[in-house]
């Protein structure tokens, strides 16, 4: 098993005859990505040169190929309604990955789209190794395996999935959950998944500054997850108050967000937290051992 | 994107939220002029994002034309520097406002929570007050609405603010209610649908960072300048802050952030080199890839193009190359002469040792 996807989730792709979109289509069905299809307004009808068919709107996409998944990369003041569009032709999860869509944007969708999952946006989206990819992460660094892994970066997570991946340390699903302030779905989320997945054996959660998703997630794991080893990491520890870092969530303000509130969440809930990227795989195999066999 | 009190009382006018009587000055010239039209008591304020502006001298008073240019002339230009930024922030305009006689003082904001995903509104009777301190030790102080509080609202919603705030609001001793000061913060990625405010960042941009990452074709955050040595471009602001620090734990300090983004071009690494550079601070430099998007033959390309230059600011360097397309990459950097490192921390604690004068 995995979270949110497996090697038959139907997927489309909103924005497939853009160059990113394109690019990025190409890259997932080389990992064995069922892409069904995509969607791009005027080109319904016509075919990619790979063989998908392309159509108009999400719901002739979903009613012609049964698509349950959608990736989506159009501009940023077009995010909005791709996700509207997605949640009322009733996709199940959509990943976002366009970076720059306004918060207030955000706001509305989430409060209006339930019963679909929305990861991200700004994300770079999801993968199950040797499953299916549905985002734009460079799949070499991955490997099939029981770690779970959750991060608000992009570079970061690959980084991280590298280190593991040289360790032994293969992943049952990577999610980026994004690093926008407002997002579809927080680490607590990707946490509740990973508790119930026979599959998943141990977590890593990849955090920064900004925001409370980590304490909210610290929380969790301690009234939540007893049987399942959790490492975590805190990126922006060195940063100053003030400061917006790439990410547009990156910021710490005044007392919010703080990586000494984060660290302090994690301790408290008995994860340890890497100083370093690298020290990450000697953590979770120390880890590991703790749990009885 | 931060506005200065300025900006934020233009935007508390256009949704109905009194603000008092003044005008906003650039010179001491004009402070002169405007008292000597309008006689009477003024406060002086001078317009900038830090915060402690009062305990660092940035607010004067002055009954009289005279006394109105000489204080102008004296914070005009002047650097206030306070416990939230001790680098200090340089008074380039001045906000001359009525002085009015306060009966009591409220505060009002609006946010979005994230955690909640929606926003929230804080009012309470304790205004000119650190509201955290507040809502720490007297929860229940939440009382009147002095306002329409749907102007605030109005104008949260409308202008897609981070953050709009009053503090304090007050009631004057002559029985009006109007926003003492104004603290407003609107989200970057929105800026777009006000193309009349995105302007005004542009005329005369609150953040240098800012400025200069915009002008080489950067995302508006994806440049940050920092206190230490060490110049920084990575990509990803994930792996920028992850650079950061590692540098920090090999016992140094980054002089910047700087994430290039996803598949930048060789042109924007030879940019990027340049503005970091251009920091003088900056003793050693430290470039982290992890291709994804990025390929690493065009970080390679962009480093030899931009160390080629004469006019370059050539610092020692230190090469992370990793992911897609990193072969390729280290053969160009190969040969002209660099050896990359292999991991982050090897880098980071090379960079250190470098800045400090080893080798």
């Amino acid at each position: 098993m995995s979270i949110f996807l497996d090697k038959n989730s139907k997927v489309i792709v909103q924005g497939i005859t853009g160059r990113e979109g394109g690019f990025h289509t190409q890259r997932m069905l080389a990992y064995g990505t069922k892409i069904v299809g995509g969607v791009t307004p005027g080109k319904g009808g016509t075919r990619i040169e790979s063989g998908q068919p392309v159509f108009d709107t999400v719901k002739d996409a979903v009613e012609a190929t049964g698509a349950t998944h959608s990736i989506i990369f159009v501009p940023p003041f077009a995010g909005a309604d791709a996700l509207w569009e997605a949640h009322d032709a009733g996709i199940k999860l959509a990943v976002c990955i366009t970076e720059g869509i306004p918060a207030h944007d955000m706001l509305r969708v989430v409060n209006t789209t339930a019963g679909m999952r929305i990861i991200g946006g700004n994300c770079p989206g999801i993968i199950s190794p040797g499953k299916s990819l549905v985002g734009i992460m460079p799949a070499h660094v991955f490997k099939e395996g029981n770690v779970g892994m959750i991060s608000r970066s992009g570079t970061l997570t690959y980084e991280i999935v590298d280190g593991l991946t040289r360790a032994g340390f293969g992943q049952s699903t990577c999610v980026g959950i994004g690093g926008d302030p407002i997002i579809g779905t927080t680490f607590v989320d990707c946490l509740r998944a990973f508790a119930g997945d026979p599959e998943t054996t141990a977590i890593v959660v990849a955090g920064e500054i900004g925001g409370s998703d980590e304490e909210d997630a610290a929380a969790f794991i301690k009234d939540h997850i007893a049987d399942k080893p959790v490492v975590a990491f805190i990126g922006g520890r060195s940063a100053p108050e003030g400061k917006r870092l790439g990410h547009a969530g990156a910021i710490i303000s005044g007392n919010t967000g703080t990586p000494e509130s984060k660290v302090k969440a994690f301790g408290a809930a008995g994860v340890p937290v890497a100083d370093r990227p690298s020290e990450i795989p000697r953590l979770l195999a120390e880890r590991l051992k703790l749990v009885p066999a | 994107m931060k506005l200065m009190e300025y900006q934020g009382k233009e935007l508390f006018r256009r949704v109905g939220i009194p603000t008092p009587n003044g005008v906003f000055a650039t010179t001491a010239d004009d402070v002169r002029t405007y008292i000597a039209a309008h006689p009477g008591s003024w406060v002086l304020k001078s317009q900038v994002l830090m915060g402690g502006r009062g305990k660092a001298g940035g607010i004067k008073f002055a009954d009289d034309a005279q006394q109105g240019e000489t204080l102008a002339r004296e914070l005009i230009g002047k650097t206030l520097k306070s416990v939230q930024n001790p680098a200090g922030e340089q008074v380039k305009s001045l906000l001359v406002e009525e002085k009015v006689d306060i009966a009591s003082e409220a505060y009002v904001s609006i946010a979005i929570d994230r955690a909640a995903r929606k926003p929230v509104v804080l009012v309470t009777a304790q205004g000119g007050m650190d509201v955290e301190e507040v809502a720490e030790h007297d929860p229940d102080a939440i009382k009147k609405y002095w306002i329409d509080p749907a102007s605030v609202y109005t104008l949260f919603m409308d202008y897609g603010a981070n953050l709009v705030e009053i503090n304090p609001l007050v009631l004057t001793k002559d029985g009006r209610v109007i926003a003492s000061d104004a603290k407003v913060d609107l989200d970057d990625n929105g800026l777009y649908k006000h193309p009349d405010i995105a302007a005004w960042n542009k005329a005369a941009p609150a953040d240098e960072d800012q400025a200069a990452a915009v002008a080489i074709g950067l995302g508006m955050s994806n440049y940050a300048k920092l206190d230490g040595t060490i110049g920084v471009i990575a990509n990803g602001a994930g792996l920028g802050m992850g650079t950061m620090d590692a540098i920090r734990n090999a016992g140094g300090a980054a002089a910047n952030f700087l994430d290039i983004g996803g598949g930048a071009q060789a042109e924007l690494v030879k940019k990027s080199y340049n503005l970091v550079t251009s920091d003088p601070k900056v003793k050693a430099m430290f470039i982290n890839i992890f291709g994804g998007i990025t390929r690493g033959d065009q970080v390679a390309k962009g480093i030899v193009e931009a160390l080629a230059g004469d006019d370059v600011r050539k610092v020692p360097l230190v090469v992370r190359l990793t992911g897609t397309n990193a072969e390729e990459g280290r053969a160009i950097l190969d040969r002209a002469g660099f050896v990359p490192v292999e991991t982050m921390d090897e880098g980071a604690a090379r960079a250190v040792a470098l800045a400090n004068g080893s080798n």
